[in-house]
């Protein structure tokens, strides 16, 4: 067979190095420097606490990702499926050993940081889509023995993650999930009903939802009825990003949340310190870096041979797609407050984690991406 | 071959599907450029502003108050430094244990413990709390040593209000106090220039001149995090102290009367005869104002509240007392203005075997023996009351009142400076029917010859009775504060030009006089009342004779007054009692009336003692010290006045 000349599994490690997407390290290394930044601004220029965790962190978490880089993307999909399960009993592992902050339950005491199983989650289920529709043909995308099982895989990690409660997280791991679906091409007359049926059940959906997350939409749509409680964050980080102007107050000049009155400007609302410090033209460059980011990432898929790489690519791409807009659109307030990180910027480990190890899978992509990939 | 078309055909699908992805995704990162630019430059200014409004909190400071001199620059009431002990709440690790330190070192007694406590749940955790508000040198000094040992102390200097002469003007001058609701409500300058903690004028002139005391206040602008918490100033408007104010008094004269009253109750006034300015303003008993800045003591003020002898009645304006004989020059006036008697009428004075009788009343003179045969001058000077029964008689309530009102008596003298200030009342006929719905009695005229029955007057309506007699009868308006614009020889000139005027024909009615215009009708009649004062003074069997100065620098004319609280029985009348040995609320007010000095009449005064006992004896012996300063002063006051016009 030629493809099993081309199968060769005995890329020299020069060659691996050559075929390392350099460009890519670049943009996350910039990104990353720029966080470390935004992190040291929110303790108004003190290296303390949250700068050095989260360099250690960004330093760890980069190397890891170097490392895992040269994984075979075979392996990768060889342990696709054992990932996502991994992933799920993770979340199961939460709902009785998980630890509790400000009302919900999310993480895992690891002694060495406390891991959120949702934020991995997130890419294990790009992993495990990917891998499930690398085999599937077109034809028998439609069919409702291969549709089923994929709803069934999203719908779990899905509903454990809403019950913690964190419905941020689980709507970025639905569209994750579906981004793939969609990839794959099921026909768009499933988006289309299932968007109607979303729509109607929605009145279902609110009477299920917490109190505090109800209270979250109807503040989105008009964050004025409670300036104090719930439309407190959305109207202080508009505050923050509109008195922003073009240029920014400049570095360790934002004086929203210097003087605090920006809330999780470490975690969600970094952006808005950064928008704030920074400005129109800082907001700009910081989301075409993000911008760049996503590019190069496509780009590598287009370049992959296999299938799986492709759609892991093209899935993890519109994944970060999905983290970038949801956060900037919340913060900025075309989005209610759901609770998204910005990758890579904001404060938390196991976000970082899950993007370092979501990125070191697009670059095994890269440097294996000839390479044929089956059980 | 299958396998390899289907792969394609694949690759196509999804090459498709990222394509409308990735189409969507450059539409949503629109809608976020788009918004970034609407919150970041469309609506900058917006925002820019609500930012400002959460980081910048302005806090006023209060204005320093204006400072009150008296005529010669003395200053009556002063802005004096004190110091001030603050307790942050945020800096202090713990509040029980840093009070309890405070307490031991500048000695909190328990009372003001459980003030501070109570104003600690008022306030802010990050706010910080008055713990003495004016402290000795002493214990601020020994805190200062200690400060390290207690945290979130903080010892401030401050400016407060003080009172240099202490109890000698307080009915004058007034006190201050924190402002509170009422005061705000009242005056539209304290609404204006409201700040926490700010001190208002309570009484006196401090109250009535707060418009011109108070001043402006400053800004402090400060940045503050969203707990409220202040970061740092940013800016500092100071604030403008209120303008200083001159009264009229001369504070060596006030405090002499006021020392003349010592251990009585009672009020002298004095005042300039042309200008109306009033030299000396006296009420007693007294209390110091400067207990009052900072919240008297309640022992402090039950002392003062309860003390029979009423410290807190300004007696000068407040106090209103029959005027006794010392109405008789005016009663004498009236009758010669309107014709009624001649001076040669005779009464003979029959002692009080025959008083004075009429409808079967019978009405006695004060002297038991009886006075003789009197003529209208001897009546004046040895206040003969039998004569001014017949006088009183003849003239008519009515036309006695006109003349009453018309120099100064039943109105108020000062009106807007001390809201307290009593009108005093001077009945008529008409007032009778209206306001007690009753016919007059002829009785009751008699008895208001003498100064008795309805008539009631303050002290300073008596002085400025005396001032406009003294003066010539011309119409003055006295006054307290310090006008710049006060020409005291235009005034001199002005009252020139008006004697010189013809007489209106209507002069005798009831009607309104112009400030410095004529109130008699025949300058003789004044002069005729003037010297029979005179007389009264300065010769023997004059009632005030015994007070005379017998240097023609300091000779005055006066009247003295004995004024009864009190209706004499005949029993009583027959016991003729020794004023001592009458019970104290029961004894006569003492009263005089003078101007000095006789030859170039310049100033006037009114002397009362309540239940003093006889006017002769007690009051004119005042009026004698009191005249002699007066006098003395008066060279320094024309120097002062030049300097004042020359500015």
């Amino acid at each position: 067979m030629i493809s099993s000349s081309l199968n060769s599994s005995n890329y020299s490690f020069f060659d691996k190095l050559k075929s390392v997407d350099y460009f890519l390290i670049l943009l996350v290394l910039l990104i990353g420097a720029i966080s470390v930044f935004a992190i040291y601004s929110t303790e108004s220029g003190d290296f303390s606490f949250y700068t050095k965790n989260h360099l250690v962190r960004l330093v760890a978490f980069f190397l890891l990702f170097l490392v895992l880089s040269f994984v075979r993307v075979s392996t990768w999909y060889r342990y696709a499926y054992i990932f996502y399960f991994l992933g799920l009993l993770l979340l199961l592992l939460v709902i009785f050993f998980g630890i509790s902050a400000s009302g919900s339950k999310r993480w895992i005491n690891l002694f060495v940081f406390n891991l959120q199983p949702s934020e991995l989650m997130k890419i294990a289920v790009i992993v495990c889509f990917a891998r499930y529709y690398h085999r599937i043909q077109s034809v028998d995308i439609e069919s409702y023995k291969y549709l089923m099982l994929p709803i069934m895989l999203l719908l779990i990690p899905c509903y454990l993650v809403i019950t913690q409660p964190d419905l941020g997280t689980a709507i970025l791991i639905a569209g994750s999930g579906i981004a793939i679906i969609w990839l794959a091409g099921l026909n768009i007359k499933y988006f289309i009903y299932s968007g109607l049926m979303v729509i109607v059940s929605l009145p279902f959906v609110v009477s299920i939802l917490k109190p505090y997350q109800k209270s979250r939409i109807l503040t989105f749509f008009n964050p004025e009825r409670d300036p104090l409680g719930a439309g407190y964050q959305i109207i202080q980080s508009k505050i923050a990003i509109g008195s922003g102007g073009m240029y920014g107050k400049g570095f360790l000049q934002g004086t929203q949340s210097y003087l605090e009155f920006l809330p999780e400007k470490h975690t969600d609302f970094i952006f808005t310190l950064f928008s704030e410090e920074f400005g129109f033209l800082g907001s700009i460059l910081l989301i075409f870096l993000y911008v760049l980011l996503i590019y190069r990432i496509i780009k590598i898929g287009f370049s992959c041979r296999s299938f799986f790489a492709k759609l892991y690519c093209f899935g993890f791409s519109s994944a970060l797609f999905l983290y970038v807009f949801v956060n900037i659109a919340m913060v900025v307030g075309l989005l209610p407050i759901v609770g998204a990180p910005l990758p890579i910027m904001s404060y938390g480990g196991s976000s970082m984690l899950s993007i370092m190890i979501g990125l070191s899978i697009v670059m095994s992509c890269k440097i294996y991406s000839q390479e044929i990939v089956s059980n | 071959m299958i396998k390899r078309a289907s792969n394609s055909d694949k690759n196509k699908i999804i090459n498709r599907r990222l394509f409308i992805l990735g189409s969507a995704k450059v539409g949503l990162l629109g809608l976020i450029t788009s918004r970034l630019y609407n919150l970041q430059i469309s609506e900058k200014k917006k925002y820019e502003i609500l930012s400002d409004k959460n980081r910048f909190r302005e806090w006023k400071t209060p204005p320093k108050r204006g400072v009150i001199t008296d005529f010669y620059n003395n200053i009556i009431a002063d802005n004096k430094r004190v110091y001030q002990v603050y307790l942050s709440l945020d800096e202090a690790k713990d509040f029980h244990s840093s009070i309890f330190k405070l307490k031991n070192i500048i000695g909190l007694s328990d009372d003001e413990l459980s003030k501070i406590y109570e104003k600690r749940q008022k306030i802010k955790p990050w706010d910080t709390i008055m713990v003495s508000e004016n402290l000795s040198w002493e214990k601020f000094s020994k805190l200062n040593l200690y400060l390290h040992e207690i945290d979130g102390v903080k010892p401030v200097l401050s400016t407060s209000r003080y009172y240099p002469y202490s109890n000698d003007l307080v009915h004058i001058v007034g006190y201050v106090g924190e402002a509170n609701a009422d005061d705000i409500l009242k005056n539209k300058k304290i609404e204006e220039n409201f700040v926490p903690g700010l001190k208002v004028g309570k009484i006196g002139i401090e109250n009535s001149t707060d418009q011109i005391l108070i001043g402006k206040y400053g800004i402090k602008r400060y940045e503050v995090n969203s707990s409220g918490k202040k970061i740092k100033e940013i800016s500092y408007k100071k604030e403008t102290q209120g303008e200083n104010l001159r009264t009229t008094i001369d504070i060596e004269v006030q405090r002499l009367a006021q020392k003349l009253l010592d251990n009585k109750a009672g009020s002298i006034c004095a005042m300039d005869i042309y200008s109306g300015e009033i030299i000396a303003l006296a009420s007693s008993p007294t209390y110091d104002p400067n207990k009052f800045i900072h919240g008297i003591k309640k022992k402090d003020w039950n002392e003062i509240k309860n003390n029979e002898l009423r410290p807190l009645v300004n007696k000068s304006i407040a106090g209103l007392y029959s005027p006794g004989s010392t109405i008789k020059p005016l009663v004498a006036l009236a009758a010669l203005e309107y014709g009624i008697i001649n001076p040669k009428l005779k009464v003979k004075c029959k002692g009080h075997e025959h008083p004075y009788e009429l409808y079967g009343q019978k009405y006695h003179c004060w002297k038991k023996e009886g006075h003789g045969i009197m003529s209208l001058r001897n009546a004046i000077k040895q206040s003969c009351d039998i004569y001014f029964y017949e006088v009183a008689r003849l003239l008519g309530v009515d036309k006695l009142s006109i003349i009453a009102k018309r120099y100064g008596l039943g109105s108020k003298v000062l009106e807007n400076i001390f809201p307290e200030e009593k009108k005093g009342l001077v009945p008529s006929t008409k007032w009778k029917k209206q306001v007690l719905e009753q016919s007059w009695y002829l009785g009751e005229t008699v008895i208001t010859g003498i100064g008795q029955g309805y008539i009631q007057t303050t002290p300073l309506q008596l002085c400025l009775m005396t001032a406009q007699l003294a003066n010539g009868g011309f119409k003055i308006k006295p006054s307290i504060i310090y006008n710049n614009n006060f020409n005291y020889e235009e005034i001199l000139s002005k009252i020139q030009s008006e004697k010189n005027k013809p007489i209106e024909a209507n002069i005798l009615q009831d009607r309104n006089i112009n400030l410095y215009e004529k109130l008699y009708k025949n300058s003789n009649n004044i002069e005729f009342v003037l010297e029979a004062m005179y007389g009264s003074t300065n010769e023997q069997f004059g009632t005030s004779f015994r007070s005379r100065h017998k240097d023609k620098k300091y000779r005055y004319a006066g009247k003295t007054g004995t004024s009864q609280v009190r209706r004499i029985t005949e029993k009583e009348r027959e016991l003729d009692l020794d004023t001592s040995e009458i019970e104290y609320k029961n004894r006569d007010h003492a009263l005089f009336v003078a101007f000095a000095p006789y030859a170039k009449p310049k100033y006037a005064i009114s002397v009362l003692v309540e239940h003093g006992g006889s006017g002769s004896k007690v009051a004119a012996p005042l009026a004698n010290k009191l005249i002699k300063k007066i006098i003395d002063r008066d060279k320094e006051r024309e120097i002062k006045r030049k300097e004042l016009k020359n500015i």
